[in-house]
């Protein structure tokens, strides 16, 4: 069996002439935690719903955990966990009656669903409120005791949509330590969002999707790579000298560059830092701070599609 | 575009959990208490005043038990099936109205369809639990109308009583699964839910209301210049008759007349041969009732699937996407 958890080779999906997935490859593997990233109507939520089999293909092939979603739509979905986005639960129940339907649906024996059900309870968080009716839910509730019906299949790959949307931080936080959790159990986690800090938090490798098509694919390091060149960007604050005349004579630096008083962004070939830290201190400037920058998702995101914008 | 592909595993997995769920949500549902009561409140006054009628021509010959069902008191003016004719729809579409649209409008629908379950299951469970609920409210009801005659009348029915009156029991629930179809069909369609509540009123009144005065207006469209012969006039008769049984409503009073009132020979327009060697007023043994009825019955009990087949199609096309 291959490592793979989700294999799509050239889905497609046709809205009349529009192609909402333009022919995708995506391999999921198992235990990561894999973001789909794109600008609203890029055709995230629709892949996902092809790879649960809730919505047609109109082309290509998806399997999942070895399972074809369009002819054993039972054998995915008993091994999946979805969260859709804005997820909804029946409001007349409560928490442990919502949950307990679907353990009925999943065929789960009474006595065990009652245990998993409080369990996964626990884990969210949410088992004080277990017998409240989820009218009162607020939505991080509501979100959280999405995971937990998640837990409770124990799933071997949650597919979530959207989960952070509309949460506030510290709910963010806590509904990524969730996910976080979900790996630990050795889950494969499929999200997608627009936070894009908060992606490149958790997530092990990232796709950017762009109008139905996959336009890169990889970890945060490597689409930095290329979408804003290959470099070590470093911060560097200092004071005493002309910073950026003394650091252009250092071997590997390619651009010094000031950002705001006393600070400089400094872009090298090579890991240039002790090079950097000695020129400064010889030359009789003070330095006060010298980071290495890691390459932040929000500026790939943002130069990628500034540049897709202009070769439009 | 490719051809969808047979799929595996059963259709119904699952449909056991739907059906406990819609069953018992409407069981608790305050609309579930709110229908009761209309429906009480709309049949125990032509029962209670057929009773009271009855009361004081006790005949032990006649099927007195199934006259509680079929008089029509003068007080009232509407006998009790009758008053049932048009409140069965108005419960099944009470039930049915936002059975599919409310899960969308949830945002459950989604949630739901990702577990192991085809929306065959989702459908006809839906279906299935709702059906229950009406049948559940009608024989509660068919036992109090039962209980208050055995304590205001003295006598106990006879056994044929019994099973006339079960099997009315059955067409009226049968009667009652194709206006639930049909409310599914609007709850599938329409997202809103007051839209899909608005168009299946629309078709209860306009069977109620507007068919038999638009069927008339065809049959006089149909009707030959003039009319020289008996056969004419019944042929004209059995394509008005053939047009109002498109209604519902038309099918359920006509086996119900067959069922309660064992003295109906036919239930189209009377023909001599039919008349030859019966005695008039003399009530047809069950089974040749049943036989009468049957057309009727099998057209309740295709017209439920017809439209309930709709109502999967078109829900096996529809985006889950809310
Ligand atoms: N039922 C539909 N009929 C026609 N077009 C549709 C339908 N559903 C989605 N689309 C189109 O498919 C495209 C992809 O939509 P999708 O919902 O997958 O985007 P998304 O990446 O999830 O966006 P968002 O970030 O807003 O959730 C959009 O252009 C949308 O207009
Ligand atoms: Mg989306």
């Amino acid at each position: 069996m291959s490592d793979n958890v989700i294999e799509a080779r050239g889905l497609l999906k046709l809205y009349g002439a529009q192609r909402a997935v333009n022919a995708i490859d995506l391999d999921i593997r198992r235990g990561e935690i894999f973001g789909l990233l794109g600008p609203n109507g890029a055709g995230k939520t629709t892949t996902i719903l092809m790879l649960l089999g809730l919505t047609e293909t109109s082309g290509g092939s998806v399997s999942v955990l070895g399972f074809d979603p369009v002819r054993q739509p039972l054998e995915v979905k008993r091994r999946v966990g979805y969260l859709p986005d804005a997820v909804g639960f029946y409001d007349h129940l409560t928490a442990r009656e919502n949950l307990a339907y679907t353990a009925r649906l999943l065929d789960i024996p009474r006595r065990e669903a009652t245990e998993r059900i409080m369990e996964s309870l626990k884990s969210v968080n949410l088992d004080d409120v277990a017998d409240k009716r989820v009218a009162t839910f607020s939505r991080g509730m509501r979100q959280r005791l999405g995971i937990a019906e998640i837990v409770m299949k124990k799933a071997e790959v949650a597919i979530l949509d959207e989960p952070t949307s509309g949460l506030d931080p510290h709910a963010t936080f806590e509904l990524l330590e969730m996910i976080r959790g979900l790996k630990r159990l050795n889950v494969a986690v499929l999200l997608s969002s627009h936070l894009l800090d908060r992606v490149q938090s958790v997530c092990d490798r990232v796709a950017l999707f762009n109008k139905g098509d996959i336009a890169l694919m990889g970890t945060v390091v490597e689409l930095a790579n290329q979408v804003l060149g290959a470099g070590h960007p470093l911060q560097v604050e200092a004071s005493g000298i002309d910073v950026a005349a003394t650091l252009r004579g250092v071997e590997g630096v390619q651009r010094v560059t000031e950002e705001g008083a006393g600070t400089w962004r400094v872009v090298a070939d090579r890991d240039v830092r002790a090079a950097v830290a000695q020129r400064i201190v010889s030359s009789g400037g003070s330095l006060t701070r010298l980071a290495d920058l890691q390459p932040s998702l929000e500026e790939v995101y943002t130069r990628y599609f500034q540049e897709a914008r202009h070769a439009a | 575009m490719q051809r969808k592909a047979a799929r595996e595993g059963s259709p119904f997995t699952g449909l056991g959990p739907v059906f406990m769920k819609e069953f018992s949500d409407h069981l608790s549902s305050a609309r579930m208490m709110v229908l009761m009561l209309f429906v009480i409140v709309f049949g125990a006054f032509p029962v209670a005043t057929s009773l009271q009628t009855l009361r004081s021509a006790v005949d032990p010959n006649s099927f007195i038990f199934l006259r509680i069902f079929t008089l029509e008191p003068e007080q009232v003016g509407i006998s009790f099936t009758a008053a049932l004719n048009f409140i069965i729809p108005l419960m099944a579409i009470g039930l049915g109205f936002d059975s599919v649209n409310s899960e969308f409008n949830r945002r459950t629908l989604s949630r739901v369809l990702s577990q192991p379950i085809y929306r065959d299951a989702l459908l006809l469970g839906k279906f299935l639990g709702g059906l229950a609920t009406l049948a559940v409210a009608l024989v509660a009801l068919w036992l109090i109308v039962l209980g208050a005659g055995l304590i205001l009348l003295g006598v106990p029915p006879r056994g044929v009583e019994v099973a006339r009156g079960l099997s009315f029991l059955l067409v009226a629930i049968a009667y009652g699964g194709v206006w639930l179809a049909i409310a599914i069909l609007f709850s599938v369609i329409f997202r809103s839910t007051a839209t899909s509540a608005l168009c299946a009123l629309g078709v209860w009144l306009f069977f109620f209301i507007l068919w038999p005065q638009l069927a008339g207006a065809l049959l006089v469209g149909f009707a030959p210049s003039e009319i020289r012969t008996v056969d004419d006039y019944v042929a004209l008769q059995s394509v008005g008759l053939g047009l109002m049984r498109l209604s519902p409503g038309t099918l359920f009073s006509e086996a119900v007349l067959g069922l309660l009132a064992p003295e109906t020979r036919t239930l189209g327009p009377m023909l001599p041969s039919q008349m030859r060697g019966a005695i008039m007023g003399a009530p047809l043994p069950f089974d040749q009732s049943l036989l009468l009825i049957w057309p009727q019955v099998t057209g309740l009990i295709a017209g439920m699937i017809v439209v309930f087949a709709a109502a999967y199609v078109i829900f096996q096309r529809e985006e889950v996407r809310a």
